[in-house]
């Protein structure tokens, strides 16, 4: 364990997620995950790469958003923390210390960092009432019998504003609306009083008008429980309402962090500017010219170098043959792309991507493109 | 745009687009009109009214914006506009003409889709009026080749194209959708949900129709994937000239894309107006929470709210306005009566909201009464939207 420690500190990675002092929540050191997967007729096994090399630090009382397409690997580092999948790789401590494996410890570790699932039309179970779904984890977890136990809940359904709780304790999952069934999801999640959220597109599957009302309360645990949430989602827009910093994963691995705002008003990685162009935004007044097109490679046997190197519109010949590290662009933000490299940034465009020279005005939100380089 | 499509060969028909490079497109006469449709699911007593009294226009060339959320009756509207209700689904009133295209003799023809017989129904569907259904996954045969899913209706409408024939305008309508032609051999579950959906599009688009309805066609996928598909959807339709009826519960995109949008609550229309119009100057308190739920991408960060409460049981609706157990504004008289849809009292501008505030007579809060905009040069003007320059070709 100690040789893991400091073989984990001593590799000079960088380290995403917001910056704060002191021991973070949970932190993952240089997490991998490679699914094995079974290959008829081709001998060698293979594996899926969802998640490469990424060490990601989630401190209390802050949310950090998880941006990506499907496939980005987004949700398999969400499971990763939970500990329901065992990393291929690297490391998870919590509050500084690495995860056991002793059954005793698992079981400490899952009243510490609770997952909240995207669909709470199948993460409750329809067959019980609100007070079964809350009464599991205080009877697991904690020591509260009987009556403590009924007052516990109803103080939890209120914290998730399901006010007042004992209008909601004998009810059905199928008697709540989306919204509602998802604070329940979330009220379960906090009645163990745990360190740590981790959110896995916890409002695409509701209703528009009532995300919001979710975001806030999510903003509201972040102060109220100084929770360290860990916002998984593809919309990078809401990532922007709610985040402090925002965390761009393609194919497996970080390719651009930093404080939300600063993300998505200014942009580095060229594949950050793409899910900027292609974002719905009503306030538009052009046409979006999107940066780059395709989509997502094959994980089992992803591109070399850069993995965003086939689609960018950018891509110098250094892209291809290594794989950038990360670089820091901005306060607090680092973005993995030769692009802002002092030794590459004036490499012309490989001519052999086929895709042409990006000689277009500025993208959205003024960003210039990354290689002026300076 | 790489591929070519020859709209004459398949279609001698005068209808006021075509591939000409003119350029010059405006929305023109109906094509199809939809007044006091209601439908119902069940019968009797156990019938749940999911779309009441909704009527709208939709001209030739426009795009026009469905949007609700879950349950606000937007995708059984586009069913029963189609005759594909299914039961339990009834369609009790109202009617929906459909003005096909001239014939041969430049006799337009009007049709009441509700009152037509198969015969005709088999005439209109898919030649004249096609669908993207939501999920391209469930939509499409698994077990048959894209080959032979995209001739098939080619074969029941065109019965005078050879085989040779329906191959090549296969390729071609491939083409036009950015898939090359090696996929025709595929199956369904070889291609991408980009490029599934991207086959249903050239499915729709394969006998030319004047009107395509879309439920939902991006709402499974990537946002860059639907940004690729919404911009050749936009090509297409500048080129041939269709109208689209979109439906969505993404109201940031159709104001995007979108001419007109009408919004839909609990089974009826609360607001339709231009887009422009709807996001600067929304007339109803719904659409302007629904505005208000899309966090902006760029700006101060300020807090924001959405909708209080959630959207009601169709089995169990408010009595007076819907809406008015979620509307910060509601009066007495909300909770009575239900506002007809009209004309807001002080808008210039041709549009319909659904709304005691806008009558004229009560004094409308300020979020509601801003001054209908300006034209803008981008929104609600296709021509522009239509010329947007790609950057490097589909691979």
């Amino acid at each position: 364990m100690t040789d893991a420690t400091t073989a984990g500190a001593s590799t000079n990675t960088v380290v995403h997620g917001p910056k704060r002092p002191g021991v973070a929540a949970l932190e993952a050191r240089n997490l991998t995950k490679h699914f094995a997967i079974s290959s008829v007729g081709f001998g060698g096994r293979q594996v899926v790469h969802a998640v490469e090399d990424i060490s990601l630090a989630l401190p209390e009382g802050t949310v950090t958003a998880v941006v990506g397409e499907s496939g980005s690997g987004k949700s398999t580092l969400a499971r990763l923390l939970t500990g329901l999948i065992q990393p291929t790789a690297g490391q998870i401590l919590l509050d500084g210390r690495p995860l056991g494996t002793s059954a005793r410890a698992r079981r400490a570790y899952t009243s510490e960092v609770h997952l909240v699932l995207q669909d709470p039309f199948s993460s409750l179970n329809q067959a019980h009432s609100v007070r079964y779904h809350i009464e599991r984890p205080l009877k697991l977890h904690t020591n509260l019998r009987g009556a403590a136990i009924e007052a516990k809940i109803i103080e939890l359904l209120e914290r998730v504003s399901l006010t007042p709780g004992r209008d909601f304790i004998d009810k059905y999952p199928h008697e709540l609306s989306g919204g509602q069934r998802q604070r329940i999801a979330i009220a379960r999640g906090l009645a163990v009083n745990p360190r740590v959220l981790l959110a896995d597109e916890p409002v695409s599957m509701l209703d528009v008008s009532i995300r919001l009302g979710v975001l806030n309360l999510f903003d509201d645990l972040r102060a109220t429980e100084r929770l360290a949430t860990m916002y998984v989602t593809h919309d990078i827009a809401s990532a922007r309402y709610l985040a402090d910093t925002i965390v761009v994963m393609y194919a497996g691995q970080v390719v651009e962090s930093g404080p939300a705002t600063q993300i998505t008003d200014a942009p580095k990685h060229p594949y950050t500017q793409l899910l900027l162009s292609a974002a719905p935004d009503p306030h538009r007044t052009e046409p979006p010219v999107l940066r780059g097109r395709g989509s997502p490679p094959s994980l089992v046997s992803p591109p070399s170098g850069c993995r965003f190197h086939p689609r960018c519109p950018f891509a110098m010949d250094v892209c291809s043959q290594e794989t950038p590290p990360p670089l820091p662009v901005g306060k607090d933000q680092v973005a993995a792309c030769w692009l802002h490299s002092s030794e590459h940034a004036g490499d012309p465009p490989a001519a052999q991507t086929g895709l042409r020279d990006p000689a277009d005005p500025p993208g959205p939100n003024g960003a210039v493109p990354p290689a002026t380089g300076s | 745009m790489t591929a070519s499509f020859n709209a004459e060969s398949y279609n001698s028909g005068s209808y006021n687009s075509g591939s000409s490079a003119s350029g010059a497109f405006t929305p023109g006469e109906p094509v199809l009109e939809v007044s006091d449709l209601c439908v119902d699911y069940g019968l009797g007593g156990n019938a749940v009214r999911a779309v009441t009294n909704v009527s709208l226009t939709l001209r030739r060339g426009e795009v026009l914006g469905l949007a609700g959320e879950s349950g606000s009756g937007k995708s059984t509207l586009a069913y029963a506009i189609t005759r594909l209700l299914r039961a339990p689904g009834v369609i009790t009133g109202g009617r929906v003409l459909f003005h096909s295209r001239p014939d041969g003799r430049g006799l337009e023809q009007t049709v009441d889709l509700l009152d037509a017989d198969a015969n005709e129904l088999a005439r209109i569907r898919w030649s004249e009026l096609s669908m993207v259904f939501q999920s391209a996954m469930h939509a499409l045969n698994p077990v048959a080749r894209i080959e032979n899913q995209l001739t098939d209706v080619l074969k029941r409408h065109r019965r005078d194209m050879t085989p040779a024939d329906r191959h090549d305008r296969a390729v071609e309508l491939l083409r036009m959708v950015g898939i090359t032609a090696d996929r025709l051999r595929a199956y369904p579950h070889e291609l991408s949900g980009g490029m599934r959906q991207r086959v249903m599009i050239a499915m729709a688009l394969a006998l030319e129709p004047q009107v395509v309805i879309m439920d939902e066609p991006t709402t499974a996928l990537d946002v860059v994937t639907q940004r690729e598909i919404i911009e050749e959807l936009m090509q297409l339709r500048h080129r041939l000239g269709f109208a689209v009826v979109f439906i969505t519960h993404d109201l940031s995109l159709l104001l995007e894309l979108a001419d007109s949008i009408a919004i839909m609550y609990a089974g009826r229309l609360v607001e339709y107006a231009s887009a422009s119009d709807l996001f600067h100057a929304p007339r109803h308190p719904y659409s302007l929470g629904l505005l208000g739920s899309f966090p902006a991408l760029h700006g101060e960060r300020v807090r924001m709210h959405g909708i209080p409460g959630s959207p009601p049981s169709l089995r169990n609706l408010p009595s007076g306005c819907t809406f008015h157990v979620r509307c910060s504004f509601a009066m007495e008289r909300c909770k009575t009566q239900e506002p007809p849809l009209a004309q807001p009292a002080r808008s210039a501008h041709q549009r319909l909201a659904s709304c005691w505030l806008q009558d004229g007579f009560t004094a409308t809060p300020e979020p509601l009464a801003l001054p209908d905009p300006e034209p803008a040069a981008y929104r609600g003007s296709p021509n522009n939207r239509a010329s947007t320059e790609l950057i490097g070709d589909a691979p």
